[in-house]
């Protein structure tokens, strides 16, 4: 087993681990930045990393690639055997990393929620097919519906289209004077007005509906068709691909395995990113959904707090609070309507993995009581689909998955870590 | 034109563009499903991002999520489909 040592462990290399390794190097700590993916730069930055076309991808995916700090990809964090000491599953093998101080940035994860047809092959996340498409997918010349809600919908459509698809609609739950609303505050912004507008204009053509949705995929063997709910009408699009997301929820499974107090879905942090945990800081969507800039921000403040040098983070500080009224304003205007919960039919499976019917779970009072009776959120993803589905469906708090966070060979954990006495 | 490498998707031998994913390799092979669940319906890759675990497939002999990991010469991937 391979045995690395750090001061500052960074878990997740999106934008706001990539802030907070550097930050936390250029403070004088010794920082290790490790992620799932083969490379830095999370989901909003995928593919920047040898090719940046961002302007803050390419600064701070420059600074990390020129940074001392230590670099483990395509590593799970699978258990926090005690505090100090922290596992990894790579393809090379199981990694023990033994650090002072954590930052967890491990960013968010897209709410799929269950209709007709979501288990289909051909249906994915809204977010899921854009970077399956970035990462090679074949789209071109695929009709695809995009729906949900947010911009992440614009930009997963303008990825496809870049990638040769044909998106026949893309349908946002939201309401129109919610969207305008929107729009007339982004104003303030002219940064993300001028983002939204090159968004807007590149998607010239593609038909955006808002007061939309999609009800259910139909697939007889040999065509496929969305039915969407598009405000009084209901319309059926001809497609072979469809994606569908309602928006982000925060990963919470290692914040919660480092013991850190969560409350309303949230990790609970202080002014300089410190979590109820000593030594613990959290950075990015953990802390609530806010986007790349908050994501910034907080990683900057994380890295310098955790390298003891919370007094340089000074200046981020109001553009961490002003990303913070963003993301507040975001979501606000792309609250998910009712009428989503009713899209599931009884025997729509809302368990993926271990086939439990909508029905079945919804007829249970809580979270603990759905697990026990009919295995919701027991099988490969320990609920990180069903359970956010769930809380958002029946409010339950479905709890998070907790270690091994992934599946992993028995022979890869290290069970030497586990004892307080052994001096590993 | 990106260099292509060859692999095996199901026994089958496929050449592919270096650099994209296990999950995109067998999409390209026009295999639908990664795996069957219970009732014996087919899964394919779904959140993309290494969370719904619809996408795990066998590479190399060992359980790897096809959206996580990445195409590389010689590779043996096996779905459950």
């Amino acid at each position: 087993m391979a045995e690395i040592s750090t001061e500052v462990l960074v878990v997740g290399a999106g934008p706001a681990g990539v802030a907070a390794a550097v930050c936390a190097e250029r403070a004088g700590a010794r920082a290790l930045v490790a992620d799932m993916q083969a490379e830095p730069g999370g989901q909003i930055w995928r593919g920047q990393w040898n090719n940046a076309t961002n302007r803050d991808a390419a600064r701070w995916l420059g600074a990390l690639a020129s940074s001392p700090a230590a670099t483990l990809f395509g590593a799970r964090l699978v258990a926090l055997p005690r505090a100090g000491h922290a596992l990894f599953d790579t393809s090379r093998g199981a990694v023990h990393v033994r650090y002072e101080r954590a930052v967890i940035a491990t960013g968010a994860r897209e709410l799929l929620l269950p209709f007709p047809g979501w288990t289909l092959p051909g249906v994915f996340g809204a977010g899921g097919l854009q970077v399956l498409a970035k990462n090679g997918w074949p789209v071109a010349g695929k009709r695809v519906v995009v729906a949900g809600s947010g911009p992440l919908l614009l930009a997963a459509a303008d990825t496809l289209r870049a990638r040769g698809a044909r998106v026949a609609l893309v349908a946002e739950q939201c309401s129109r004077g919610a969207l305008a609303a929107f729009g007339a505050r982004l104003a303030r912004t002219p940064r993300k007005l001028a983002q939204a507008a090159g968004l807007f204009a590149r998607l010239a053509g593609v038909p955006y509906r808002t007061n939309a949705w999609v009800v259910r995929v139909e697939d007889d063997g040999t065509s496929r068709r969305a039915l969407v709910r598009v405000g009084a009408h209901e319309r059926r699009i001809d497609c072979d691909l469809v994606a569908v997301g309602y928006g982000l929820v925060p990963n919470l499974d290692v914040a919660a395995g480092f013991g850190c107090d969560v409350a309303g879905g949230r990790v609970v942090v202080d002014g300089h990113q410190h979590t109820s945990v000593p030594g613990v800081y959290c950075a990015g969507e953990g802390t609530g959904i806010g986007g790349v800039d908050q994501a910034l921000a907080q990683g900057e403040i994380a890295g310098y707090a955790a390298a003891g040098r919370a007094e340089r983070a000074a200046g981020a500080l109001a553009r961490r609070d002003a990303a913070a009224r963003f993301g507040a304003l975001l979501a606000r205007t792309f609250a998910l309507r009712d009428e989503l919960r009713d899209l599931a039919a009884d025997d729509t499976l809302l368990c993926r993995c271990e086939n439990v019917a909508f029905g079945d779970a919804a007829a249970c009072a809580e979270a603990r009581e759905a697990r026990l009776m009919t295995r919701l959120g027991m099988g490969h993803c320990q609920g990180r689909v069903c359970g956010a589905a769930a809380q958002w469906l029946f409010g339950w708090n479905a709890g998070t998955p907790r270690p091994p966070f992934a599946p992993v060979r028995i022979d890869k954990l290290d069970f030497s870590a586990y004892s307080p006495s052994d001096g590993v | 034109m990106s260099a292509t490498i060859a692999i095996r998707i199901d026994g089958r031998d496929v050449r592919v563009a270096a650099g994209i994913s296990v999950a995109a390799a067998i999409a390209q092979a026009g295999v639908v499903a990664t795996r069957r669940d219970v009732a014996g319906e087919p899964r394919a890759a779904c959140c993309g991002m290494g969370v719904c675990f619809e996408c795990r497939v066998r590479v190399d002999g060992e359980e790897a999520l096809g959206c996580m990991a990445r195409v590389a010469p010689g590779m043996e991937i096996v779905t459950d489909g």
